[in-house]
């Protein structure tokens, strides 16, 4: 009784001192095992009487249960301890840089292309396209410039052999989409345009968006207030703007837009942003739609122009230089 | 058109400062590009004679001169001008003037001479451009007078931008109708005196050229000073619309087209022989203008001639000979009107562009010829002398455009405008633009001026209401009509999608210019179907682009020459073919140099290779959903990629496109490394998706044997791919290739592909026994068409 008593406390002590899981398993299998002294106390009950035996099997047990006890608690202090150890040694330098991680960009044109589009798109306007190599009548006369006329000579054109031309401005598409169609009509024309021009301000090529619109409601009043709405909605921020009088062959009245642009530098200007007007009904009739029923209006863009505004570009040709100093700066 | 502040005001009273009056041009559609002031602050700064000049004792290139400026002595000026002399009139600035470039003019000794002032060149006073000398002043030019007040100072030179709509505004006149319009004033018209006729002096006009030119005036003029000096006043009124004087003659001329619009012209008289003929040229006619150029007329164009010979491009130029000259006498004055039809264009097919020509192709007012035949003769009377002869007139009038009434219905009016305008404010806009208004129920009846070409139908009105009532008085409105729906297809992937796409996988958009040079082209090896401009603007920029990547591989170079090792580009856009109408093809191109992966830690750089594009090209087309309608080939390949590295994409057996690296000889012309890898693809097949449609989900589980095979080298894996899936057929429901072995116990041509077979059936669970089975029969199909063997 005594022995068992003392061999326990022994057990304890070397269960706490042990530092490995094998060293736990090994004093377990002696205690607790087939041959442990715990086993081999239970097994010895049988020989007392039965008055003693179960006076004695309820402290045999006892034992057991202090001893079974002390090896779980020491078991999971060992196995954390073990798995702190682990992590320990497996801990990473979290803070090198990842991999394949670089990702390439959108050109900053087609960001501000986009841009345009998709606010017209939520105000109802269809996305269409035309062809950049044009005919004279589709660039230029069907708009109401005839032959000759000095409004051509705003528009620097790029010809073909056979007559055709680059268009020099995304107009022609406002006459493709409305012959064969009948109002309402509510469409936006993004491309590239030409002109043989080149100098710091002017690319022989660049981007313009045209939009148009024409039902049997439609005044310069709802022209005005869908430019006001798209530049609002575009730089995310009120400007003062102005519609100016001016000249479109296709267009009367028609409109440049100017917006009250403050530079960095503190001054202020009147910036040109937009043409635009009323659809010229010579230019509905010549696409099949009766003027009288419907009026509609028209507007066009330079998408470079927006874009310079909008990310601070300084320089038209950095655009087209394609730079990866340049076009990294719009990931 | 550019003219004087000073000019319009006198021609018409404006209440407002020069600010407002600008604003309030720009806001009615004459948009004031540029104001000069000139002469802002000229105080101290009088009219001086030189009475001596001589050289400095100390300095080459300065002298000392004596100057009267009406004080009581001379003043002693050191300068510097090369024109300075004794006898000429210049501006003097006093000590104390401080010039509009900020120069305080302070006593000073120069090289040991003492200087009270400074004469001055016109730049040094803010009046002209002109430094090269002092400004020379007439000789009648009152000494000590100060020099603002003589010269009409301070005054602005006010350039206007104007549309080709308003050529009504290319004379004073007409700008100050539309300026009295805006300011409710009144416009002070300049002297319409009829001047006396003196002599008989005539001469036949015969118009030949129908509507082209059906009215022209002329007038003998005999015995005029053409050496006579044009008065200050007149030459600075040239000079600040932008003119530089010439001689009295054309100077007058000048004058009369910038005051009432209507070119002139002045020939010698004396070099006339016989009528003036209005005529078309003839094929091939010559003619020598007054420029000095030689020009080749066609019947295009309409000439003044005489009996016997041309005289002048109507409408654009006069000829060199008939020219008036300094030694001129008689003169004969043209004033004509020509239609515009017969001028556009006309010009600038000569490559020349003219004050004239620019007027007459916008329009002149058709009454204007008589009344500026007779300001310029009563100008030049009074400047040169001479005796007029009666006005001579030949006019078709029935040839002549007729002002027609146009109506304009108010609800027309409010409709387009948004804003009803009060019928009052209507009347008042267009009776201050000199139009007759006649008042109809439903609106009013508007008869335009002559001058007013542009007013031809009720949109034209609806302007005028809107450019004078103002544009900012309407109110601004968002458009509730009618709308329709477009409809976006689900199967189609955005142009702005597929450019996210590829930025993802770390491309950046480039954007070129659709020209390329011919040279660079052939050296591509685009030959057939090319598309060149007529009129390029260098031989840079001459061809329409037949492929995306000629350019994307020079800005490919363009990085690389600037310290970027690794360049990843994409562009999409248009190419073009030559057809009946041009081909327009919307392209996918990317290229890419530099090693596979960016450099970084815990990968070996390696270099990118074929394969690396073709997993770009493999992406895209797994996003479609059809990878079944595309294949490569390694055929028929341009010369530019390498050829046996290259591959032809096709879509549903159509080639779209090309991928590889490029030839080495294209690559070493191009200055690139090796590791050049391009590719191109027509953009509409890699738009296309399939719209996904739902198939139940096997729930049978699926098996997987892994093979190794021994394949002599030339069996390419599009081969061991057919022979495998058409063996096992639909069982069969993925194949991977993991590993391709070249090298030590392979024999050599041979090679060892290891791959895993992934096999379900969708009815059942597939067994070891049948999975074996059916790898033996693709073993034994391949054994059998591609020589390969089982590796052990």
């Amino acid at each position: 009784m005594d022995d068992l008593e003392s061999r326990a406390l022994q057990a304890l002590a070397d269960i706490e001192s042990t530092e490995t899981l094998d060293g736990l398993d090994a004093l377990r299998v002696g205690l607790l095992g087939k041959s442990g002294i715990v086993t081999g106390a239970l097994k010895a009950l049988g020989g007392l009487p039965s008055d003693q035996r179960k006076v004695r099997g309820a402290e045999v047990n006892r034992v057991k249960e202090r001893l079974a006890e002390a090896l779980a608690i020491r078991k999971r202090a060992l196995e954390q301890a073990d798995l702190e150890r682990r992590l320990a040694s497996e801990t990473i330098d979290i803070s090198l840089p990842g991999r394949d991680g670089e990702r390439g960009g959108i050109h900053p044109i087609s960001h501000a292309l986009e841009r345009i589009s998709s606010i017209f798109a939520r105000l109802g306007y269809q996305r269409v396209d035309g062809p950049e190599i044009e005919d004279d009548w589709h660039n230029f006369e069907a708009l109401n410039f005839p032959p000759h006329h000095p409004a051509r000579a705003m528009h620097d054109t790029f010809y073909f052999a056979d007559g055709r031309l680059l268009r020099t401005h995304t107009s022609p598409v406002q006459i493709r989409s409305m012959q064969g169609r009948q109002p309402p009509i509510r469409i936006i024309a993004p491309g590239k345009v030409y002109r043989s021009d080149s100098d710091q301000t002017h690319s022989p090529m660049f981007h313009q968006i045209e939009g148009l619109l024409v039902d049997e409601t439609s005044s310069f009043a709802d022209l005005k207030g869908t430019l006001a709405e798209f530049i609002r909605a575009f730089f995310e921020r009120d400007f003062e703007m102005r519609f100016r009088p001016s000249y479109f062959p296709f267009t009367e009245p028609s409109a440049e837009v100017d917006i009250r642009w403050d530079a960095e530098d503190g001054s202020s200007r009147w910036l040109e942003v937009l043409g635009c007007g009323m659809v010229h009904p010579k230019v509905l009739s010549n696409c099949g739609i009766d003027p009288e029923r419907y009026t509609g209006f028209a507007f066009g863009l330079g998408v470079e122009r927006f874009a310079m505004l909008r990310y601070g570009v300084s320089d038209l040709r950095a655009f087209f230089e394609n730079d990866l100093r340049f076009l990294k700066q719009f990931a | 058109m550019k003219f004087s502040e000073n000019w319009l005001r006198e021609l018409v009273d404006i209440k407002a400062d020069r600010a407002t009056l600008c604003h309030a041009l720009t806001m009615a559609g004459l948009e004031v590009e540029e104001v000069t002031g000139l002469g802002d602050s000229l105080d101290g700064v009088v009219v001086a004679e030189i009475i001596d000049a001589e050289k400095h004792p100390q300095a080459d290139r300065l002298q000392v001169c004596h100057v009267e400026a009406g004080l009581a002595a001379p003043l002693q000026i050191v300068c510097g001008a090369p024109n300075a002399r004794a006898g000429i009139k210049v501006p003097l600035a006093l000590v104390g003037a401080t010039l509009p470039g900020g120069v305080a003019i302070k006593a000073a000794k120069l090289r040991g001479v003492e200087s009270f002032g400074m004469l001055c060149s016109a730049r040094e006073l803010g009046v002209d451009a002109d430094a090269s000398g002092l400004l020379e002043l007439p000789v009648d030019a009152p000494v000590g007078r100060p020099l603002a007040g003589y010269l009409g100072l301070p005054d602005a030179s006010i350039e206007l931008k104007l549309t080709p709509n308003r050529p009504d505004c290319l004379g004073m006149v007409g700008l100050a109708h539309d300026v009295a319009a805006l300011f409710g004033s009144t416009v002070n018209v300049p002297g319409e005196a009829i001047a006396k006729v003196m002599a008989t002096a005539h001469r036949g006009i015969r118009l030949e050229a129908g509507h082209d030119a059906p009215r022209y005036l002329g007038r003998v003029v005999e015995g005029i000073d053409a050496s006579a000096p044009t008065p200050l006043w007149l030459a600075e009124r040239l000079r600040r619309a932008g003119l530089r004087p010439i001689s009295a003659v054309v100077d007058i001329t000048n004058y009369v087209m910038l005051e009432l619009g209507q070119p002139l012209h002045a020939f010698d008289n004396d070099s006339l022989q016989g009528d003036i003929v209005v005529r078309y040229a003839s094929a091939g006619e010559k003619l020598k203008l007054i420029d000095g150029s030689q020009v080749e007329l066609d019947p295009g164009f309409v000439l003044v001639a005489d009996d016997h010979k041309a005289l002048a491009v109507a409408g654009v130029m006069g000829g060199f000979d008939s020219r008036v000259t300094d030694a001129t006498v008689n003169i004969f004055l043209e004033s004509a009107h020509f239609a515009p039809a017969a001028i556009m264009g006309r010009a600038r097919k000569l490559g020349m562009h003219t004050d004239a020509s620019h007027r007459f192709e916008r329009g002149v007012d058709p009454e204007l010829p008589r009344r500026a035949l007779e300001r310029a003769t009563t100008l030049l009377l009074s400047i040169a002398g001479g005796r007029p002869g009666p006005v001579l007139l030949a006019e078709n009038p029935s040839d002549l455009p007729q002002p027609a009434a146009v109506r304009l219905r108010r609800a027309r009016l409010t409709r387009l405008l948004g804003v009803a305008v009060a019928d009052a404010e209507v009347a008042r806009i267009f009776i201050a633009l000199g139009m007759r208004v006649e008042p109809r129920p439903e609106g009013w009846l508007i008869t335009a001026p002559s001058s007013r070409f542009d007013i031809e139908r009720e949109e034209d009105l609806v302007e005028e209401v809107a450019r004078i009532f103002g544009y900012d008085r309407i109110p601004t409105h968002t458009p509730t009509g009618a709308l329709s729906l477009a409809i976006e297809p689900e199967a189609r992937i955005s142009e702005h999608a597929m450019r996210e796409q590829l930025a993802a996988r770390g491309y950046h958009e480039a954007v070129n210019l659709s020209f390329l040079p011919a040279d660079l082209l052939a050296r591509w090896g685009f030959g057939e179907g090319r598309v060149p401009l007529a009129n390029p603007l260098s031989a840079d920029l001459a061809v329409m682009r037949p492929s995306l990547l000629p350019g994307l591989i020079e800005a490919l170079r363009h990085n690389c020459d600037r310290q970027q090792d690794r360049v990843r580009l994409f562009e999409l856009a248009r190419v073009f073919t030559a057809g009946d109408p041009p081909l327009e093809t919307p392209s996918l191109a990317i290229v890419a140099g530099g090693p596979a992966k960016a450099e970084q830690w815990g990968e070996s750089s390696r270099p990118l290779d074929f394969h690396d594009l073709k997993g770009e090209l493999d992406a895209l087309i797994a996003w479609g959903g059809e990878p079944q309608r595309w294949s490569v080939h390694p055929t028929s390949l341009p010369d530019w990629l390498h050829p046996g590295r290259g591959a032809r994409v096709t879509h549903d057996g159509n080639t779209v496109g090309y991928l590889g690296a490029l030839h080495p000889r294209l690559a070493a012309e191009l200055d690139l490394g090796a590791d050049v890898h391009v590719m191109e693809v027509a953009l509409e097949p890699l738009l296309s998706r399939r719209l996904p449609r739902s198939s139940p989900v096997v729930r049978h589980p699926s098996v997987r044997r892994d093979i190794a095979l021994d394949l002599p080298e030339d069996v390419n894996w599009s081969q061991i791919e057919t022979v495998i899936r058409r063996s096992m057929g639909v069982v069969l429901k993925e194949l991977r290739l993991f590993d391709r072995y070249v090298g030590k116990g392979v024999e050599a041509g041979r090679k060892s592909l290891a791959m895993g077979l992934i096999l379900q059936d969708a009815s059942r669970t597939l067994t070891d026994d049948d999975a074996d089975r059916c790898v033996r029969q693709a073993i034994a199909a391949l054994e059998q068409t591609c020589k390969a063997k089982l590796r052990g």
